[in-house]
Formats: C-alpha cells, structure tokens, sequence
C-alpha cells in the first residue's frame, strides 16, 4: 500500500520557489521549506486526502514564515529596502536581465502582496483557494493582487496603453530607464 | 458577449511572474530534503518498532 506522504516530496520544488519568494534568500527559504516540512509530516493527519495537497503544504509553510518574521520583525526593525538592498536574487537560468531586474521589483513589494501574487499569478491557485489558505476574505485577495501588480508596473517603469516585450536587456534596459549592464 | 480582457500589463506582469517563478521551480532540490523525508521515516519506523518491542 502507498504512503500519501509519498506525495510530499513532488511538492518540494514548488515550496522551494513559493519560500523563496517569501522569504527572499535562498538560505532563507530553504530552512523555511525544511521546518514546514517537518510540521508536515508530524501532522499528516490533519491533511485531508483527497483536497489538494500542495495547498495545504503552502499554508504550513506561509503559516511558518509568518511566525518566525513576526518574532524577528520585534527584536529588529526592518525597514521597507533594507532587504531588497540584501538580496541575493541569482539570474535565471538564461541570464537575461529583465529577469533579474523582475525579481528585484517583486522583492520588493511587501509579503501580502508577494504572497498574494505568487499564489494567484504564479502558481494560477484561485482567489478563493488563496484566501482559504492566507485565511482572509477572497476581496482581500483581489485588493492585493492588484495592489501589488501596480506596484510592479511602477517599479519597473512600465505604463498602460504600451506594449512592451520584456524579453532581452536592451528592451528592459529602455523599460526601466537604466542602460543595460 | 464580450469578456472584460485583463489588460495587457498585467498579462505581461504575470507572463514576467510565471517564468521567475517557474525558474525558481526547476531548481534542482538539495539532497538535504530527501535525507530529511528518510530521517522523518526512518524516526517513525524507530519508535514504532520499540512500541511494538515494549
């Protein structure tokens, strides 16, 4: 007979990416994605088979991040940019730096809107599946999103009525107004 | 019947979003998480083995 808790580690890559995108280093995220998984599996039992178990990993692992930032956020204040000065964001696998310059402006919108954006724009979960696992009102879902898409299109200097392809460093590069490195 | 289309920049934002995070996802996974997951299994079969022994 087959352990469900088999299933955990296809979900390993996604909490990788879903940490990273919380906790903004992969050192970082990676402790987080190794403490949700030790609470995952002590409390397997509270996973009902059947419902989708990738959003009930993400729960735990957004539950724990929350935790443990909320305990640090009182011993050291963090102003906004402290931390998107910190960043080790890597290059993507093709070096582009539209990429890069993407990931810095996503690091630095705040975690509701990071959280927001990667469950519903990255990982395509439902409004309604988001809210369930942030534990807020689907309209709170909606706001941050949306916020945060904004904040976005600000951050990297991109307007509405024009068409952009964000796809090579020269194109970015006019994007956000820097000269390409 | 006509949709409201998503506009173009937020299309472009999530199209920017889905790769980043996609990259992110096609990382290669640490082996640590696999000791950790055979650790886990490993603690359980332990503690069973010494109820069943009591």
């Amino acid at each position: 007979m087959s352990d469900p808790r088999d299933e955990l580690v296809t979900h390993l890559p996604a909490m990788r990416a879903f940490a990273l995108s919380l906790a903004r280093n992969s050192a970082a995220a990676d402790d987080l994605v190794q403490d949700s998984l030790v609470k995952a599996w002590s409390n397997f039992d509270s996973f009902q088979p059947g419902t989708n178990m990738r959003a009930w990993l993400f729960t735990i692992l957004r539950n724990t991040y929350y935790s443990l930032h909320r305990k640090r956020r009182r011993e050291v204040e963090d102003p906004d940019g402290v931390m998107a000065g910190q960043l080790s964001v890597k290059p993507s696998h093709d070096g582009s730096l539209a990429m890069r310059d993407f990931q810095v402006a996503f690091m630095q919108l705040n975690d509701e809107q990071r959280e927001a954006l990667t469950l519903v724009g990255a990982e395509g979960f439902s409004y309604e599946e988001a809210a369930d696992m942030c534990g807020c009102a689907v309209g709170t879902i909606k706001s941050r999103t949306n916020r945060a898409r904004k904040r976005l299109a600000e951050l990297m200097g991109m307007e509405e009525n024009e068409t952009y392809e964000v796809t090579d460093a020269r194109t970015l590069a006019v994007l956000s107004g820097k000269p390409a490195a | 019947m006509s949709e409201k289309p998503k506009n173009r920049l937020d299309e472009q934002i999530d199209e920017n979003l889905r790769r980043v995070y996609q990259s992110a996802v096609n990382e290669p996974v640490p082996d640590r998480f696999a000791q950790l997951l055979a650790q886990l299994r490993k603690s359980e079969t332990d503690s069973e083995k010494s109820e069943a022994d009591a």
